[in-house]
């Protein structure tokens, strides 16, 4: 008689491996799995004296109505997904660029000293940062105005001028965050075979040639990968760096504003719930959708690529 | 032979030790920046602002730290207790998974591969997870609101499972197998001594996490006493910020020590000194993580 091999049996004959596995998958039903009932937040009126979710009075989509008629909602959305395509754009163009030429270098010691010190930013905290963007460009004791009324020039009080908060976020996201790019890149750049420079050269190609020609695109599979991973987080911003930078000043919100800076806000600074969990569910839900339409598109060009 | 260098091989050389030397600088200038200012005296930095090069150069701000030092030594405490039973605990975990979903006899790991995975696609948001934290596990004000919430991630489990998948053959296992050994005593036998590399780029990862977390200090500790290193030090800056704009405003003369410019940055110095001083000994370990991870996805 043939057995039977269903769930049961598989556990009875792996058991000691279920065993194992055991304790992380309790861990992510509990810490993952079990808040998303929690979505019903959104759905009704937050009592803080209460600590029974399901009696709580159900409002439907009150507090959506309200996110939406506070008009944060766009604006929310728009610096989220701007500030990540800005991100993506520029730390893969400058990753790429400086793996290019730091593979190009023939010093031993210099390439592996330039390549440790072009990652060590991101092995420093984001209160560290903070520190770092105080240190710089503090009113009065800045080392951007101590330069400026060197120069004879006038101070800036950058801390009231929401525009140049958005280079100055992208610039230290980018200086945080480059090298961590740069060292998959360059390691794929290890990864390509002599013979293709070897028979370049012969051909007659030059460095630039070789490097546009060869290097540049082996490097598309690594591109598409990190691609995607950043495209599915579209709607998750960074908010350690946003945070850090920017803390709770709202003359600087109207460019710097995120989504999960918000969130944050409504839940421990303004505490208004209502607005917390429905910017929460919002982006989480949309998030979701957006990863399944992009995977759906992706399987259709190159089923290889697919996230799942 | 040797063949002659074109011009073109110049110019591109040149190029790139331009780039990558401007950069270098550009990574490291910051942390020139605070360093010098820890060793300038708090009276020049007021008069004078933050310096590259200290104009009056000073110990004070050390020696004022290290005058009471119970706050600091209190906040490293919590930090190295919750980064190493963290670390620990979270490494136990990630290898027995890491090693059960990459076992081809397993038949259920593609389906519980997924059960992790999907959790970076799709979550609850911050109120929940904060409801969960506080009013169900009851973590509140204790350590285990700062080890729990990191002591996993999909990426470090999908990085297990490669770094596993790679170092252990499946014949080794196998043959165990035939010889009698269970797969507990497979894991810390065979596959954890194999694994080591893999332990230390994942352990690393993760320590770094812990070391550099100051986020569930805010979210989830109302108790001063309990603050992770990063938090502590956010604290006393923003603390300084808010009395000095009080200052300001009011014409307040405050009396006591309040933390002065430079002592701000010679704790921010000490804060983040043992990551400047383990780096050089421990970027490999990271290099090799995400080469690995990247490939493998």
């Amino acid at each position: 008689m043939r057995k039977k091999k269903g769930l049961l049996h598989e556990l009875s004959k792996n058991r000691i491996l279920f065993l194992m596995l055991l304790p992380t998958l309790l861990y992510f039903l509990i810490n993952n799995y079990f808040p998303m009932i929690g979505i019903y937040y959104a759905f009704v009126q937050f009592d803080f004296h209460s600590s029974n979710l399901f009696q709580m009075d159900f409002v439907g989509l009150k507090n959506f109505e309200f996110l939406w008629k506070s008009g944060k909602l766009l604006e929310l959305t728009l610096n989220t997904i701007g500030y990540n395509i800005a991100f993506i754009v520029l730390v893969n163009f400058l990753s790429i660029s400086v793996a290019v030429l730091l593979s190009e270098i023939k010093g031993k010691w210099f390439k592996k000293i330039t390549q440790s010190v072009l990652f060590l930013p991101y092995f420093v905290s984001f209160v560290i940062l903070s520190v770092i963007v105080f240190n710089l460009f503090n009113y009065d004791q800045g080392v951007l105005n101590t330069v400026l009324e060197r120069l004879g020039a006038e101070p800036v009080d950058l801390y009231s001028k929401p525009t140049a908060w958005i280079f100055l976020i992208i610039i230290f996201f980018l200086w945080k965050n480059f090298g961590y790019s740069m060292v998959i890149y360059l390691a794929t750049i290890t990864g390509i075979s002599d013979e293709y420079y070897e028979a370049a050269k012969i051909d007659g190609a030059n460095i630039f040639q070789r490097a546009w020609y060869i290097t540049v695109p082996m490097l598309k599979n690594t591109f598409v990968i990190l691609l995607l991973f950043a495209l599915g987080g579209i709607l998750k911003g960074q908010f350690d760096l946003f945070y850090q930078m920017v803390g709770n000043n709202g003359l600087l919100f109207s460019t710097t504003d995120i989504l999960d800076t918000y969130v944050y806000r409504s839940l421990r600074v303004t505490f208004d719930m209502g607005m917390a969990t429905a910017a929460g569910v919002y982006q989480s839900i949309f998030g979701f959708v957006l990863i399944m339409v992009v995977n759906t598109i992706i399987k259709k060009i190159n089923k290889e690529y697919a996230l799942f | 032979m040797k063949i002659k260098e074109d011009s073109s091989t110049k110019w591109f050389r040149l190029l790139a030790y331009t780039v990558v030397l401007a950069g270098s600088i550009l990574c490291l200038l910051p942390f020139l920046l605070i360093i010098s200012a820890s060793l300038t005296s708090n009276e020049a930095i007021i008069r004078e602002g933050y310096n590259i090069i200290p104009s009056d150069f000073s110990f004070d701000a050390y020696k004022l730290i290290f005058l009471i030092p119970d706050d600091v030594i209190r906040a490293y405490g919590v930090t190295i207790f919750v980064t190493v039973v963290g670390t620990l605990l979270g490494l136990l975990l990630m290898t027995m998974a890491g090693y059960v979903l990459q076992r081809k006899d397993f038949k259920y790991r593609n389906f519980f591969s997924f059960f992790i995975y999907f959790t970076t696609l799709f979550g609850g948001g911050l109120v929940p997870y904060y409801m969960l934290i506080t009013n169900y596990l009851n973590f509140e004000n204790s350590m285990s609101a700062l080890i729990w919430p990191s002591l996993m991630t999909p990426f470090l489990i999908i990085l297990m499972r490669s770094f596993i998948n790679s170092a252990v053959p499946d014949e080794v296992v196998e043959s165990a197998k035939i010889d009698g050994a269970n797969d507990f005593v497979i894991y810390y036998r065979i596959v954890m001594p194999l694994a080591v590399p893999g332990l230390a780029t994942v352990g690393l990862f993760l320590a770094l996490h812990y070391w550099n977390d100051w986020f569930h200090s805010a979210l989830f500790i109302n108790d001063a006493a309990k603050y992770q290193l990063q938090f502590y030090l956010y604290n006393i800056i923003n603390t300084t910020n808010f009395l000095n704009s009080i200052g300001a405003g009011a014409g307040v003369v405050l009396s006591g020590p309040v933390p002065s410019e430079s002592m701000k940055m010679a704790m921010a110095v000490v804060v983040t000194g043992p990551i400047l001083f383990l780096y050089p000994f421990i970027q490999r370990y990271f290099v090799k993580g995400l080469t690995i991870g990247a490939v493998k996805g």
